[in-house]
């Protein structure tokens, strides 16, 4: 969609789309040859504290979750770290991290099993590790890495873990966020389990046939109320409530009554000390794929009850496709410019609605303003998070 | 940790070169001698790579008739194995029936490699060929998602990733759900499979490592009155261009603070690289703590090491009447160095 609070917040509310034919690789023996691929600055934002030789072996996911970080950090007007006094935990959450570089490994390990010239480089930049150690050195920020890796919840998840760490009072400000980029091996496996869109993604819509895979990053700027006030902070929101649970019905596939994503929610809306009738937008995970949709639209049935036709819904992978790891952080930030700016982003290309959509399915781009919003995100494996942001009061 | 509930290392597992068991690791171990490593080749690959394997079980598992289990690869099966031993038949009971709620955290390197380049050796062959069976279980947190679903445990699982060193990390995140009340019970488990993929990888860095397979699991509850506990984490301390791993180490081994006992013992990390050994092997050089190096016994692990050092070093404590406290020392390749200390109660010892 872009680069950017601004770039991003106005696209979401045009409801446009942004996806275009595979260029990162060679897609022809595929069904499937688009997704939300984006354009990545040629250079890294200024001030980054990385060395030369980091920056020329840098990879495409690190780079944008340096982008993201680097406007994180800025927006926060966070002061430098002292790192004697201070440690400043970093969560991330990703699936496949530098995996472009994996492949490029595999290949040439395959066609000359004997030259390993440039290998050393490509499988320490491809540990996920070094991708969080380039983000710490970038920003030259010192402190403990949790890196999450529950599929698709994996964003949601490094929110979440960045905010139970502020609770328990193990630091004052963290660093969380999510991030993918595209790369052969995913695409074509959500290619072999048929799980693409052949047209484009209609998340909640009666005939929809499969999701689009997106790339790109988020992070947020997380710190203890104590802290933010004291230093006079422009507060965007707050992280009320976070909630995970695990679906153990299949691999693959969601509980058809949604029944850990509804555990997911109603967790994170205890936490939070909120009803669902308090939530005035859910940011869904809504891939588009017939399990994922009818197993979540059941959830929501059941966590709003008879309130149920008031509960505003979208899905903004109709707009970006899914960004797996990347997919939690990014949709947060979605809903938190909504809370901000007083806006809904919308299920875009939804023909005919599903049945299971007896909530408010938020097809076109609508004022409106709200003081919580929920966002849920479920992953294979099951891993299932949801997490709530509220207006600051 | 003093005023807050103390954290009982309650069960632990293993499965290694060794065996099957936290018992056959402890004895390999204790006995002090490099396993027999095999030399492993690949077609057109003139190097070979020594590696240890895991022994085929004396006996076919019962718990891979579960369906979950059926076409995993061999690091979802060691973890599983881990896992089990680690949380008892008891406590699996009691999950079955919805009594306990278990939380699982996974922490691994390279997570689930055969399946990865299988699949991506279809995708380039034929794409439309590759198969959505095998994909699946490609996803880190497959192997994780495996044991949930076998034990019908619903609370809260997470994988995480990093260097081998991860795993002091997500013991202390176990410590946290257990505080917060997210769960009864937390088991932490690491792995490792062995394949030509990432063992090449591996020693593209160490040209001299034994690559092993295995995993390692622990079980962390709270308790008022435990046998063995989980008495100090360190911070982890992150390797960074201002801050080098033999910095790190040394940043590490001055935040823990040694018991004063005769009765302890150290499991580290050095494996026989004289490079990569000297920084640990200087920094704890003031301890007089009789000094275990479980990865020259049993090879490098990754993701399965540290989960040794921790099986090895509660294990030693229940088995040796007089044993009062085990310290770890986890350094990873380029990620971070944490330290840890299991204490067994005085009444115990």
């Amino acid at each position: 969609m872009g680069l950017g609070w601004r770039e991003n917040a106005d696209g979401f509310r045009a409801g446009r789309l942004a996806f275009r034919d595979v260029t990162l690789f060679d897609t022809s023996g595929q069904r499937v040859h688009r997704a939300g691929e984006l354009d990545l600055p040629e250079q890294l934002p200024g001030g980054h504290q990385l060395t030369d030789r980091q920056v020329s072996r840098l990879d495409r996911a690190s780079a944008m979750l340096i982008h993201a970080a680097n406007e994180a950090v800025a927006q926060s007007g966070w002061a430098p770290q002292d790192t004697d006094k201070e440690q400043i935990p970093i969560a991330l959450g990703t699936s496949a991290g530098a995996m472009a570089l994996g492949e490029d490994y595999y290949k040439q390990a395959i066609a000359t099993p004997n030259d390993s010239r440039g290998q050393a480089s490509r499988i320490h930049v491809y540990q996920t590790q070094t991708q969080a150690t380039h983000l710490a050195d970038a920003l030259g920020i010192d402190g403990p890495v949790t890196i999450i890796t529950n599929a698709c919840a994996s964003g949601a998840n490094a929110i979440g873990h960045a905010y139970q760490q502020l609770q328990a009072g193990k630091c004052q400000r963290a660093l969380a966020g999510g991030y993918d980029a595209l790369c052969q091996l995913v695409f074509a496996g959500f290619d072999s389990l048929q799980a693409l869109s052949t047209d484009l993604p209609r998340p909640f819509d009666a005939d929809r046939d499969g999701l689009a895979l997106g790339e790109g990053a988020a992070m947020v700027a997380l710190e203890t109320l104590e802290y933010a006030t004291a230093r006079g902070a422009n507060i965007l929101a707050e992280v009320s409530g976070y909630g995970a649970s695990t679906d153990v019905h299949h691999l693959t596939q969601p509980h058809p009554n949604g029944d850990a994503a509804l555990r997911s929610m109603n967790a994170a809306c205890a936490d939070a000390k909120l009803n669902a009738t308090d939530i005035g937008y859910i940011n869904s995970h809504g891939t588009g794929t017939p399990l994922n949709d009818i197993a979540e639209g059941h959830a929501i049935q059941r966590w709003a009850g008879a309130d149920v036709d008031k509960v505003a819904v979208s899905s903004t992978k109709a707009c970006i496709g899914h960004l797996l790891g990347g997919a939690g952080t990014v949709e947060a930030v979605i809903a938190l410019m909504a809370l901000r700016e007083g806006w809904l982003p919308p299920s875009m290309n939804v023909r005919t609605a599903d049945p299971v959509c007896t909530f408010d399915l938020v097809q076109q781009p609508r004022d409106q303003k709200i003081r919580h919003a929920l966002t849920n995100s479920f992953g294979f494996g099951g891993a299932n998070a949801t997490v709530i942001l509220s207006e600051f009061a | 940790m003093s005023s807050q509930p103390a954290i009982e290392i309650a069960g632990w597992g293993a499965v290694s070169p060794a065996g099957w068991s936290s018992a056959d690791l402890l004895a390999a171990v204790e006995k002090g001698d490099p396993l027999p490593n095999e030399l492993t080749e690949r077609e057109g690959r003139d190097q070979k790579v020594p590696a240890l394997r895991v022994p085929e079980p004396g006996e076919k598992l019962p718990w891979l008739r579960q369906p979950r289990l059926r076409r995993t690869s061999p690091i979802a099966r060691f973890c599983v194995s881990a896992g089990r031993e680690a949380i008892g038949e008891e406590r699996m009971a009691a999950v079955e029936a919805g009594d306990l709620r278990l939380g699982v955290i996974y922490a691994l390197v390279n997570g689930c490699v055969n399946y990865s380049q299988r699949f991506f050796r279809e995708v380039l062959d034929d794409p439309s060929l590759a198969s959505p069976i095998v994909f699946p279980e490609t996803v880190f947190n497959a192997p994780a998602s495996h044991l949930s679903a076998m034990l019908g445990a619903h609370a809260i699982n997470y994988t995480v990733v990093g260097d081998s060193a991860t795993f002091l990390p997500a013991m202390e995140l176990a410590t946290d759900w257990l505080r917060e009340d997210l769960c009864d019970g937390v088991v932490v488990i690491g792995g490792e499979e062995f394949d030509w993929l990432s063992a090449e990888a591996f020693q593209l860095f160490h040209p001299d490592a034994i690559i092993s397979e295995g995993a390692g699991a622990i079980y962390l509850q709270k308790s008022e009155a435990p046998i063995i506990e989980l008495t100090a984490l360190t911070d982890p301390v992150l390797i960074t261009n201002r801050r080098p791993r033999a910095q790190a180490i040394a940043k590490v081994r001055a935040a823990l603070e040694l018991p004063d006992s005769s009765n302890k013992a150290l499991f580290d990390s050095r494996s026989n690289h004289s490079q990569l050994d000297l920084a640990e092997s200087n920094a704890w050089s003031d301890c007089s703590a009789k000094q275990h190096s479980p990865r020259r016994i049993l090879g490098d692990g990754m993701g399965a090491s540290t989960p040794w050092q921790c099986v090895a070093a509660a294990s030693w404590l229940a088995a040796k009447p007089s044993a009062s406290h085990s310290i770890i020392s986890a350094v990873g390749t380029n990620e971070q160095v944490a330290a840890a200390i299991f204490e067994k109660s005085a009444a115990n010892v």
